[in-house]
Parts: C-alpha cells; sequence; structure tokens
C-alpha cells in the first residue's frame, strides 16, 4: 500500500494505491497519521481511493479511525474516487453516513 | 466436472493476498464475472483475516482452506484450529468486534454473508472453527436474461 499526500488550498488529499486489508492497514494508519499531524490545521482531509485495488472490512476500520482522530481536530473527512468493489465493501458497512462520499 | 483444491499455509496477513488470489485463480475455469471474483476475494480475505486476529490472535497456527467447483458454484471451506468462538449467532451480528480497540469494524461475517449466496459457521471454543460459504457464479446473468422477458 503506497500513500502519497498533497495539500492544496486548506485541503489535505491522502491517496492509496494498491491493496487495503489487515496486512497493509497498519502501515498505511501510520503514514495517514502523520500526514493529517503534519498538517493539522486543514479545513478538511479527503482520501482518494482510486488506486486501491483490494479492499476487505479493514479499509472501513482504516477510514473510521481517520474519521474519529480527525474528529479530534474537529476536522471533516471524506472520501473520493471509490473503485466498485471497494464502494461495496464501504456500503455494507454504511460508511458513507459518516464520511460523505464527493 | 467436479474439480477440488486445497491450501494450507502458516496464519500471517502477509499471507491474505495469497489465500485470496490462489482462491480466485481456482474459480477462473468457473468462469466468474469481475464482480464475482471481487466477491469471494474479499470473503476469502476476511475469513482469513478471522482466522489469524481471533482464532490464533496474532500467535502461530494453520489456516486450511479447501475449495470444491461444480459447474456453476463454488464451495469455499476456512478452517483453524484456533480459540473457538464462543457465541456464533454473537459474532455473526454487525459490528460486533471482540478487538474495537484495535480499528476493528465488526463487519466481517456481515461481508461474508453479503458477498456469498451461503454462509455457515461451525466453531467449538478451543478447538476451531471452520466457515464454509459458497458462490453461485452467473446468477447475475440469468437476472438479466429474467430483466430482458
Amino acid at each position: 500500500m503506497e500513500i502519497d499526500v498533497k495539500a492544496a488550498a486548506g485541503t489535505l488529499y491522502i491517496y492509496l494505491n494498491g491493496e487495503l486489508d489487515e496486512h497493509s492497514a497498519p502501515a498505511a494508519r501510520a503514514r495517514a497519521d502523520a500526514a493529517i499531524d503534519a498538517h493539522a490545521g486543514a479545513d478538511k482531509v479527503v482520501i482518494d481511493l482510486a488506486g486501491v485495488r483490494f479492499a476487505d472490512s479493514a479499509a472501513i476500520g482504516f477510514l473510521l479511525g481517520r474519521y474519529k482522530k480527525l474528529k479530534r481536530y474537529g476536522t471533516p473527512l471524506y472520501v473520493r474516487s471509490v473503485p466498485a468493489a471497494a464502494d461495496k465493501v464501504l456500503s455494507v458497512g454504511g460508511l458513507y453516513a459518516l464520511i460523505p462520499k464527493i | 466436472m467436479i474439480n477440488r483444491m486445497k491450501l494450507e499455509f502458516a496464519a500471517l496477513s502477509a499471507n491474505e493476498p495469497f489465500a485470496r488470489n490462489a482462491v480466485a485463480a481456482f474459480c477462473l475455469p468457473l468462469d466468474p464475472s469481475l464482480d464475482e471474483l471481487s466477491d469471494i476475494k474479499t470473503a476469502v480475505s476476511e475469513a482469513v483475516t478471522n482466522c489469524i486476529v481471533h482464532a490464533y490472535r496474532g500467535g502461530q497456527g494453520t489456516v486450511v482452506i479447501e475449495c470444491e467447483t461444480d459447474a456453476s458454484a463454488v464451495h469455499i471451506s476456512i478452517s483453524d484450529a484456533g480459540s473457538g468462538i464462543e457465541d456464533v449467532p454473537r459474532a455473526l451480528e454487525p459490528f460486533y468486534t471482540t478487538a474495537a480497540g484495535e480499528e476493528r469494524s465488526g463487519m466481517g461475517f456481515t461481508i461474508m454473508q453479503a458477498f456469498m449466496s451461503d454462509l455457515s459457521v461451525t466453531s467449538q471454543k478451543g478447538a476451531g472453527t471452520t466457515v464454509r460459504m459458497s458462490k453461485y457464479i452467473g446468477r447475475g446473468g440469468d437476472a438479466k436474461v429474467a430483466d430482458a422477458d
């Protein structure tokens, strides 16, 4: 799982690339949290999933964890470019009620 | 034609991609759609994760996957010899997890149920768990034919 980060106009973009499962989630979590802490003043955070080739319920845990972390900063979290397979997992998990798709 | 295969591997999270991709590859002669293949890979990944995280709790152990395909379905059995599940009906409930502090969603069994055609779980405390699930291939195609009528 590779993670790229870009900050522009008050928004922190986190790009996930690869497979998000139990094996890859801990490293992805550490990288994403470091980026969030480094951009603590961001107006919003957008996690871009276009490069995610596989996701299971570890993706739900990963996104919920970042949602809770950002809530402490008062920063809203969004996801975008969700591939169909990941979308099915996130929909079953009811995730979009907390983390809207843009 | 009935076809069978059996995989046995160490309960390491590094083996998750191998396990789901091996099962998916075994299913290819059934000519599944990309969606069906993705469903199977996701369900297998969830079951293997349960073996590693819950049954063996990150310790040593072995996961066994047995697959059988017939003309229109794949039947998958994923077993461990770990801690077992004390209350299976409760474990099947959405959002139920025994490891909430580790960012686990408690959605593993819900996803297996949603993505596969059938699912059953047998478990004995202290002796292990077996998850059996089937996916009937081509039902999406049947639905399209029905819709066309």
